[in-house]
């Protein structure tokens, strides 16, 4: 297995200093703008929950799914220029590209978690390492639809559209998914259960008490990743066009 | 053997044939140039050679092999013609990184030096002048020690001294027993480097041969000459001239030699009045190869 092209894929990612300050700072600015005011606030909307710690696991969650998704962003810049072709004309195998990609997304997500632990802990946040150790197991797992659908995007759409695009989606799957408040009954709870990021933010409140997934989470999660990677292989393969 | 076999090749995209039944052939160790005004289907051809578009019709063989095994053979190199650098490598990052998708590349630092970048090997790339991220695609294109280096249009936007560089390394590489295509729209380049020209319009092959007859054939001049009453016969008889076309009372010789051409038509029609003798450039030369509008 070639790991150098990994290896140096990995390493632009970290020197793009713009790229890593927003796609670490945001959450983190986030983090202290909701819950440095309610550092004290002790029994959440009488949850029996500390403040810093549901928006800790809340955030988690939206900040390692943005960090994921913004993959795409990178891909299309790379596509505008020329570079997505230029690989083609190289053995590199579908496999290795992914691979390349999906690592530095999890690179970007795993610098998030460690960041927003670090916040959680100034504010007075601790966890049994237990549950923490659960948490963070979960969230790493439930990035992987997410790691799909950035690449897809990232080979479907130009570097003028991918960012109203995963502005938009991430938006609404932190929304639906109940990142901000639990969406807890109706119409539009049936709908976020069929969403990653629902299965996401359960994740992430194994932090809260949660206990992760059942079957049901399993299986939406298997099914937007087998189908939003089937996707983005196929947009892939037929993405060899001069752009 | 093998060589490169482009044969019936077809892609239209809607309405528009970008490439209308293209056959060419080269030999192993050869330099050809792809020759043609924007839009002939160079660009679409060099695509369907190195497995980036399928072709609609027709077939493709590298050295006895698809485009896709050839690539992956590392066999093929090729320097696109839309093209920039990704970000935030150095140049010796860069192409060491693509080195290390081949199963026999070249040293690193062999590449550098043959493409005269071993002073800004630890520049980030976007941090390069333009000749130098044009030769360090060059070495990305070269890296993997290919059989067959295809470039499409890789001297555009460079200036006379960068081109003069960059034609010097194409060569020493070239000069290693490589198989090389380029496409350009300068004759000069043709004429310059490649033992062969390939000239294409509309999508079609117009001709094909060496240079040099190349050359003689789009080098041409023109003369034009008010001269009423005069049969196009007996001005195609005289020397130097190929063609006749009359316009109403002017008429329009295509020279392979203008200088005899002019002395004889002065010579046997002293009539002749309004001359204008004017260079046809590549585009007119196409126009009349393709006898219509370019």
């Amino acid at each position: 297995m070639n790991w150098t092209y990994t290896r140096f894929e990995l390493k632009r990612v970290m020197r793009s200093r713009r790229f890593v300050f927003l796609a670490l700072g945001f959450p983190l600015v986030l983090f202290y703008a909701i819950a440095g005011p309610n550092r004290n606030v002790h029994d959440l909307g009488s949850s029996g929950l500390s403040a810093p710690l549901y928006y800790m696991v809340g955030l988690a969650a939206f900040g390692t799914m943005n960090a994921m998704m913004s993959t795409g962003a990178r891909i299309a810049a790379e596509r505008a220029v020329g570079w997505n072709r230029q690989l083609r004309i190289t053995p590199l195998s579908v496999r290795a590209y992914f691979r390349a990609k999906v690592l530095t997304a999890y690179l970007m997500a795993a610098l998030n978690l460690a960041i927003l632990y670090a916040a959680g802990a100034t504010l007075g946040v601790s966890l049994p390492v237990g549950r923490w150790a659960h948490m963070t197991a979960f969230i790493l797992i439930g990035l992987i639809p997410f790691a799909a659908i950035g690449i897809l995007f990232g080979h479907l759409l130009t570097p003028d559209s991918i960012g109203p695009t995963l502005g938009g989606s991430t938006a609404l799957f932190a929304f639906l998914g109940g990142v901000w408040f639990p969406i807890t009954s109706g119409g539009l709870h049936d709908i976020a259960e069929a969403l990653p990021s629902y299965w996401l933010v359960e994740a992430a409140h194994i932090g809260i008490g949660g206990s992760g997934w059942g079957t049901r989470g399993w299986l939406v999660m298997a099914a937007w990743t087998v189908g939003a990677a089937l996707l983005a292989g196929r947009a892939y393969r037929r993405d060899t066009r001069r752009v | 053997m093998g060589g490169v076999v482009l044969s019936g090749l077809q892609k239209s995209f809607g309405d528009v044939r970008a490439v209308d039944d293209v056959d060419v052939s080269i030999a192993a160790g050869e330099t050809v140039a792809l020759l043609g005004p924007n839009g002939a289907g160079k660009s679409t051809t060099i695509d369907m050679l190195l497995g980036l578009q399928k072709p609609d019709a027709g077939t493709v063989t590298v050295f006895d092999k698809t485009p896709s095994a050839a690539v992956d053979a590392g066999s093929i190199g090729a320097m696109l013609q839309t093209g920039a650098l990704i970000r935030d490598l150095t140049v010796r990052e860069l192409v060491t990184m693509i080195a290390s998708l081949y199963p026999k590349p070249m040293p690193v630092d062999d590449v550098l030096d043959l493409v005269h970048l071993r002073d800004v090997a630890d520049r980030r790339t976007q941090k390069l002048s333009g000749g130098e991220t044009q030769r360090t695609r060059f070495a990305i294109a070269i890296v993997s020690d290919p059989e067959l280096l295809v470039l499409d249009e890789p001297t555009v936007a460079m200036d006379v001294e960068a081109r003069r560089t960059f034609w010097a390394s194409m060569r020493e590489f070239a000069a290693r027993g490589k198989t090389v295509l380029f496409a350009t729209h300068y004759l000069e380049e043709a004429d310059d480097y490649a033992d062969r020209a390939v000239l294409m319009a509309h999508g079609r092959v117009v001709a094909d041969g060496p240079t040099t007859e190349i050359k003689a054939m789009v080098g041409s001049r023109t003369i034009r000459a008010t001269l009423p009453g005069v049969s196009p016969d007996d001005l195609s008889s005289l020397p130097g001239v190929q063609h006749v076309e009359r316009r109403g009372e002017a008429v329009v010789l295509s020279c392979s030699d203008s200088d005899a051409a002019i002395r004889a038509l002065l010579g046997r029609f002293a009539d002749a009045r309004d001359i204008e003798i004017a260079g046809a450039g590549l585009e007119e030369a196409f126009v009349l190869l393709t006898g219509d509008g370019a």
